[in-house]
């Protein structure tokens, strides 16, 4: 099933008079179940893309189709709901509270959510990245590989349509790097819909699809012929 | 997001943040432990300046020499003679002032008194047998003169505890009996005037701002005649029955006094009637107008905190704008980050108003402690509406002052916000 239909999307900064094109013309699908990575060089207008479908920025123009409903029509309120819903967020340097522990980073989302049973959901989620011996550690006390799958662990805690990965790996270790690339293909393979961000093409080959970008144009849009699966410790996760 | 959840967040974070928090409720507890102290001390001085008056016994009439001069201070050294022992005898008949139940004329100086070799200060006091009962005193010693020995100018005395105890204490002879040589300052009687030691009083402590134990007391006509040596009164006290027929009796004195004193038109009124009262009412304005302008003081105190808490709320804004970033990210409206940056600000003020009560009501009562060792009838008061007062003005300050940067955690771009470093 279609969950994102992006046509002819554009986006242009302003800065006083000065207009300062980043993407034009950007066109492309993507269904439920897929892992699509989006590659480019920096200031190719990725981070940007990124930001527009994760409903954190705006485009100027074009149709954005999330499930079916134009969101651009939507205020900042509706916006915020629809993230907390539909979106999980997992950032190259991870983005954890300090002087707060795993569990209560995990349950940071449902707090604007609706969601009761906070605790129950949260120690599920961690349980799914194989943190369930960590919960009531403080973030500073973790590894940089265990950081990064707390903020999975969160991500994942809203059950959303769709997980938004900026450079996952960019901060570890290819140890690390690599567990977290597994969760990944894990998630997907239990049908989340994942978007990877990178620029590396080692990483972008662990998605079954990718989108090349330069200079705020789609180069290429094309399936990954040899995937990459990470092979990580089985007895990780459970 | 429900309110518990931001209360639990918000007291999560600021106890993350111990050495901070601390440092930051520290100009709102200054604020409110000065607003509690200075109510609390306003409150306790009102009690003991309206104490000191009632002490004097209550239903009070003074009837003073001379015209109330209502514009300008009394002429320096210019003595009213108008006030007489025969006015005293007119208003003690009780058909014309009949709700008087005690009338003393008073005559009364600074002087020395000589026993033996020792030669103390006091202040002397020539009055009526009715003395101790418009003054509310009684006796720990020996007798008050009675009407004879007043009316018949006996040369007799009285003295105030602490006179007793200078005089005769390291002898410790008993005062009663022995001849104590009187001496006023004001007036050249060679030698003093000799009184017999007839009573001393039960120890009265202050009033007034004077010692109220070293007075001692003699007849009218003893103090006025022969330890002054003048003939007219300086004062003359009324005791009335019941508070209600005050006024009633003001217009009998009046009427009485006129007469006696050939007065038709008022004008030439030369005498004042003054009600006890008036001046608890006059004292108490004065020492509300004090209170106000100190807590006014203090007010500035509150505010020079909320100041403080502006610019911390400030500093954490900037600090945690990545926390603002992901916090958005994840789904937090503008609305759910202004109300935990302005909860977090007025729980900040709330605490500190809390731990500025807890403080001023501690300072406050040490120093109720401190004045009552010094001998002063002081009362430990704090009051509930200045408790109230204070936790609800400190919270306010941190709304006010919360606002601000509440308003620009709310307004962050997420985008911005998570890029920040």
């Amino acid at each position: 099933m279609n969950l994102i239909n992006i046509k002819n999307l554009k986006k242009d900064y302003t800065t006083g008079d000065v207009v300062t094109p980043v993407l034009d013309d950007i066109n492309f699908k993507i269904d439920e179940g897929e892992f699509v990575a989006i590659m480019g060089p920096s200031g190719s207008g990725k981070s940007t893309l990124m930001h527009i479908l994760s409903f954190l920025d705006r485009s100027t123009s074009g149709i954005y189709e999330f499930k079916g409903e134009n969101i651009t029509v939507f205020d900042d309120n509706y916006l915020a709901e629809l993230r907390n819903k539909e979106i999980g967020f997992v950032f190259q340097s991870f983005n954890l509270l300090p002087r707060t522990t795993v569990l209560d980073n995990v349950k940071l989302p449902l707090l604007y959510s609706k969601k009761k049973n906070y605790d129950e959901l949260a120690k599920k989620s961690l349980e799914s990245v194989g943190l369930s011996h960590r919960l009531n550690y403080y973030t500073n006390q973790i590894s940089g590989g265990e950081k990064q799958r707390v903020a999975i662990a969160r991500a994942l805690v809203c059950d959303p349509a769709v997980i938004f990965a900026d450079e996952p790996t960019g901060n570890l270790d290819s140890k690390s790097g690599n567990t977290v690339m597994f969760l990944l293909q894990q998630l997907n393979d239990q049908g989340r819909t994942i978007i990877l961000v990178t620029h590396e093409t080692d990483t972008a080959n662990h998605a079954k699809r990718i989108i090349r970008i330069k200079d705020g144009h789609i180069l290429s849009d094309e399936p990954v012929l040899h995937r990459t699966i990470a092979d990580a410790d089985k007895d990780l996760i459970k | 997001m429900n309110l518990f959840a931001i209360i639990k967040l918000v007291v999560k974070n600021l106890r993350a943040r111990k050495g901070r928090t601390l440092l930051t409720i520290l100009g709102i507890t200054i604020g409110v432990a000065g607003v509690i102290i200075i109510i609390s001390l306003g409150a306790g001085a009102q009690n003991l300046i309206l104490g000191q008056v009632t002490k004097l016994g209550s239903n009070l009439l003074y009837v003073q020499p001379g015209k109330t001069a209502e514009s300008g201070a009394p002429i320096p050294g210019l003595v009213i003679t108008s006030l007489v022992n025969s006015d005293v005898e007119a208003l003690r008949d009780k058909a014309r002032v009949p709700h008087a139940t005690a009338i003393n004329a008073i005559a009364q100086g600074a002087s020395t008194v000589t026993w033996g070799n020792k030669t103390i200060d006091s202040t002397f006091m020539g009055t009526d047998t009715d003395y101790p009962k418009v003054a509310n005193f009684t006796m720990d010693a020996g007798e008050f003169f009675s009407d004879a020995e007043n009316s018949g100018g006996a040369n007799v005395v009285v003295l105030g505890s602490e006179i007793s105890k200078k005089l005769f204490a390291d002898s410790g002879v008993n005062p009663i009996g022995q001849i104590v040589k009187v001496k006023s300052s004001a007036q050249d009687t060679a030698g003093g005037v000799p009184l017999r030691v007839i009573g001393v009083i039960a120890p009265r402590g202050s009033s007034f701002f004077q010692n109220q134990d070293e007075i001692i007391f003699m007849p009218l006509v003893i103090g006025q005649q022969q330890v002054l040596g003048i003939h007219h009164l300086q004062a003359i006290y009324i005791k009335v029955d019941e508070s209600p027929n005050i006024s009633s009796t003001i217009d009998n004195i009046n009427t009485v006094l006129k007469q006696q004193h050939h007065i038709l038109d008022d004008i030439n009124i030369d005498f004042t009637v003054r009600n006890q009262e008036d001046a608890v009412k006059i004292l108490s304005t004065i020492t509300n107008a004090l209170s106000l302008f100190l807590i006014a003081m203090a007010g500035i105190s509150l505010v020079v905190g909320g100041i403080g808490i502006l610019n911390i709320m400030m500093a954490t804004v900037a600090e945690r704008t990545r926390e603002i970033g992901l916090r958005k990210a994840v789904g937090a409206t503008k609305k759910a980050i202004r109300n935990q940056f302005l909860l977090e600000a007025s729980l900040l003020t709330g605490l500190g108003g809390v731990v500025g009560i807890i403080f001023g009501v501690l300072i406050s009562y040490l120093i109720s402690l401190v004045m009552i060792n010094m001998g002063y009838d002081w009362a430990f008061i704090v009051s509930w509406i200045s408790i109230i007062l204070s936790v609800g003005v400190s919270v306010l300050t941190g709304i006010v002052f919360g606002l601000f940067p509440a308003i620009k955690a709310a307004k962050l771009d997420p985008i911005d916000a998570l890029r920040y470093e």
